[in-house]
C-alpha cells in the first residue's frame, strides 16, 4: 500500500532538483483542456506526454502544461511546442500514441513530424 | 462526454479558472444514486450569471460563443431522471461556488463514471498550487485524497512532479482496489 514514507522519501530524492527545475522549461508541451478538448479525448493525450517525457528522460528541459481552447475545436485534441528561437508547432487529432511518436521524434530527436502538424491539414 | 469523469474534470477547471485556492470534489454512491459535488472558494458568481452558465449559448471563453461545460453535465444528470443545482457567491468573505449533480445510476442513460483517478492526477498536474480535495464514498467506504496533507510531507517539492503525480495515480488506484 502507498505511503506518506515514500512521499517523503521523493522529497528526499528530490532536494536538489527543485533549484534545477527554475531554469527548466526550455520546451513546453501544451496541451488544450476546454471542454471540446476533453471530449475528443485530450486527457489520455495529456497523461501520455506526462509519461513519455519522464521516462525519456526530458523532465529538466520539458514542461507539460494544459490550457483552455485554442480555437480550432474540430481539430481536437491539440497540443502546442514551444521552444525558444523556434516557430510554434501546433499537433492536431492527437493520441496517445502520438504523443509518444512526438516525444521521442520531436522533443527529444529535435525533429516536428510534419504529418500531425495542423499546417499540414490545411496546406 | 464518454465518461461522468470527463464532465468532472471539465467543471473543475472552472474553479480552476475562477481563482479558487481549495477545490472539494465529492462523489457521494448509493445503491440508486451518485450525487457529484464541486465546490470552490473560487471569486462566484452573479445570481444573473448562475442563471446563465445553463444556456449552451452562454460563455466565458472568447475563441467562440458555445460554452457546452454545464449544459452537457445536467444533460447527462436529467437523461438519468437527476438534475443539477448551482449555488454561487460573489460578494461576502465566503465567496466560491458549489455545483452539485445527482444521476440515478439504474437508468439506461446513465454515463459510466469512467476513469475518475485519471481526471483527478489531471487537476492536480494541470493546478499544483491550488489544494484539491476529493472524497468519493461508497456505502460505508471511501476513497479520498487532501493534497494539504501530502504537502505536508513534501515541502516543496511541486505536486506536478511526476514522481508525486504517479504516487497519487496508484494511491488512488490501490484505495479503489481496497473499497471494491
Amino acid at each position: 500500500m502507498k505511503s506518506l514514507a515514500e512521499l517523503a522519501a521523493i522529497r528526499e530524492k528530490m532536494k536538489d532538483k527543485v533549484v534545477l527545475r527554475e531554469g527548466s522549461g526550455e520546451i513546453r508541451v501544451v496541451v488544450g483542456m476546454a471542454t471540446c478538448g476533453i471530449a475528443a479525448g485530450a486527457r489520455p493525450v495529456l497523461n501520455a506526454f506526462v509519461e513519455e517525457v519522464s521516462k525519456a528522460g526530458l523532465a529538466d528541459k520539458v514542461t507539460v502544461s494544459q490550457t483552455g481552447c485554442i480555437g480550432v475545436c474540430q481539430y481536437e485534441p491539440v497540443v502546442e511546442i514551444f521552444e525558444a528561437d523556434k516557430e510554434k508547432v501546433t499537433y492536431i487529432k492527437m493520441t496517445p500514441e502520438k504523443a509518444a511518436e512526438v516525444v521521442e521524434k520531436h522533443l527529444k530527436g529535435g525533429k516536428a513530424i510534419q504529418e500531425y502538424t495542423i499546417s499540414n491539414a490545411i496546406s | 462526454m464518454k465518461e461522468l469523469s470527463l464532465n468532472i474534470l471539465d467543471i473543475a477547471k472552472n474553479s480552476v479558472k475562477a481563482k479558487a485556492e481549495n477545490i472539494l470534489i465529492k462523489l457521494d454512491e448509493t445503491d440508486e444514486t451518485l450525487t457529484l459535488t464541486i465546490k470552490d472558494d473560487g471569486c462566484g458568481m452573479s445570481e444573473e450569471t448562475v442563471q446563465n452558465v445553463m444556456n449552451p449559448f452562454y460563455t466565458t471563453r472568447t475563441t467562440r460563443k458555445v460554452g457546452l461545460g454545464i449544459p452537457l453535465l445536467k444533460l447527462a444528470a436529467e437523461q438519468t431522471g437527476g438534475g443539477i443545482e448551482i449555488t454561487s457567491d460573489c460578494e461576502t468573505d465566503s465567496h466560491g461556488t458549489t455545483v452539485t449533480a445527482v444521476f440515478f445510476k439504474n437508468h439506461l442513460d446513465f454515463t459510466p463514471l469512467g476513469d475518475v483517478v485519471s481526471s483527478v492526477t489531471v487537476l492536480i498536474q494541470g493546478s499544483p498550487d491550488i489544494d484539491w480535495k476529493f472524497v468519493h464514498t461508497i456505502g460505508n467506504e471511501s476513497v479520498e485524497l487532501d493534497t494539504k496533507e501530502l504537502r505536508e510531507v513534501l515541502g516543496d517539492v511541486p505536486l506536478d512532479s511526476y514522481e508525486v503525480i504517479k504516487w497519487i495515480e496508484d494511491f488512488l488506484k490501490e484505495s479503489y482496489e481496497s473499497v471494491s
